[in-house]
């Protein structure tokens, strides 16, 4: 069984405990100018919506990158409606799912 | 364990009883147990589909604790990215939390030094809003709320559910059949719907989006996320704060809104001047 990811776990633990611990264990770390804080709400939904997109629009073969459409854009696009509409984030996934699952058994790859 | 009470949340209004607040937060707390129980498996199945072993799933939940970087880092590890890209990127998705940490500081300030330590490492998006919400109910501070939101609601229904969907995975054949490539898409999409709250993030999501398709299809997949996601905050940052139309700041009270239950905290008409981090007491 392989252990290798452990080691990029404890990196990662690494670089994600200052941002949660340094408020709460240096207060006047919290006094960042208010533009890096507006800079750092940012970088989440900047990220996220990055990771989707290039997982659903491209796909890599061995001529290189190339732009995907496929039935992944519904399944993601109907997930992002439900979750903006519902504020549910099971069930946006659950939909998505479920989109795949009836599109590929009608075919639609 | 006693309520803390050197901290008082003046700015909030007609503070609830504490066994009152409490039942409501162990209600709350049992709603984002299931649903950390159903992302947790989802979790689960997506990192045993991108190669992942059992104790390297437990690791990432025990040990980083953090759903959006967890499920990225599947994403990277399945793409190849190199780990110091894997570290930036886990930096700044992460980077949130600073927020929440400044907001809860003044009214933990109080605990014991480990106490904190440990608080620090159990803080997540879910935890922060039910402790939050707690919080603001009975105008101060409460450790055994936040234990409940941290560790009840969270931490331990996270690591059952990511190791339950670890382990049934493989049992799984044919998975793409079954949709589980889509769910870490549809994951992260979902994660950045609750992440936004003005136009600054929509544009910064939407430009984040774009450059990273727009990168990756030139420079490869992992340059393209990471110019998507330092790019993307840069743009956002364009919009005048005058026309952000900034509801419910990452860190306020307000905030945690987005992660409970609906309607259950305060009004909308509540407060509707408060500003970023006003919540914490001087």
């Amino acid at each position: 069984m392989s252990t290798q990811l452990v080691l990029l776990a404890v990196l990662m633990f690494l670089v994600t405990y200052p941002s949660r611990a340094l408020g709460l264990l240096a207060p006047a770390m919290d006094r960042l100018p208010r533009r890096a804080l507006d800079y750092l709400q940012l970088v989440g939904p900047a990220i996220l919506a990055a990771l989707a997109a290039v997982n659903v629009m491209v796909v890599t073969t061995d001529a290189g990158p190339r732009f995907h459409v496929g039935l992944e854009w519904v399944a993601v696009g109907a997930c992002l409606a439900v979750v903006a509409w519902r504020r549910n984030l099971f069930l946006g996934l659950i939909v998505a799912v479920a989109i795949a699952i009836v599109g590929r058994a009608a075919g639609i790859a | 364990m006693p309520p803390d009470e050197a901290v008082v949340l003046e700015a909030a209004p007609a503070h609830m009883e504490l066994r009152a607040s409490r039942r409501q937060l162990v209600l709350e707390a049992a709603g984002i147990a299931v649903s950390a129980l159903g992302f947790g498996f989802v979790y689960g199945l997506a990192a045993r589909d991108a190669g992942f072993s059992p104790v390297e799933v437990l690791a990432m939940s025990v040990i980083v604790f953090a759903g959006a970087a967890q499920f990225a880092a599947v994403g990277y590890v399945a793409g190849g990215l190199a780990w110091p890209g894997i570290l930036l990127l886990t930096a700044l998705l992460n980077a949130r939390h600073l927020l929440y940490s400044a907001a809860l500081a003044p009214l933990l300030r109080d605990r014991p030094f480990a106490e904190r330590a440990v608080m620090a490492h159990l803080l997540t998006d879910e935890a922060f809003a039910l402790a939050m919400a707690h919080f603001r109910r009975i105008g101060r501070a409460d450790a055994w709320g936040y234990w409940v939101a941290a560790i009840g609601a969270t931490f331990i229904p996270w690591n059952i559910a990511t190791m339950a969907g670890v382990l049934v995975g493989g049992s799984i054949p044919e998975p793409n059949r079954f949709g589980i490539d889509v769910i870490f898409p549809a994951a992260m999409v979902g994660l950045a719907i609750g992440l936004i709250s003005g136009r600054r993030e929509i544009v910064a999501a939407i430009v984040g989006a774009g450059v990273g398709v727009a990168v990756a299809l030139v420079a490869g997949p992992a340059i393209g996320i990471i110019a998507g996601g330092l790019v993307g905050p840069a743009v956002g940052l364009a919009i005048p704060a005058a026309r952000a139309a900034e509801r419910a700041p990452l860190g306020t009270g307000r905030s945690a809104e987005r992660y409970a239950m609906p309607g259950s905290h305060f009004d909308d008409e509540e407060r509707t001047d408060e500003s970023r981090r006003e919540d914490p007491p001087t």
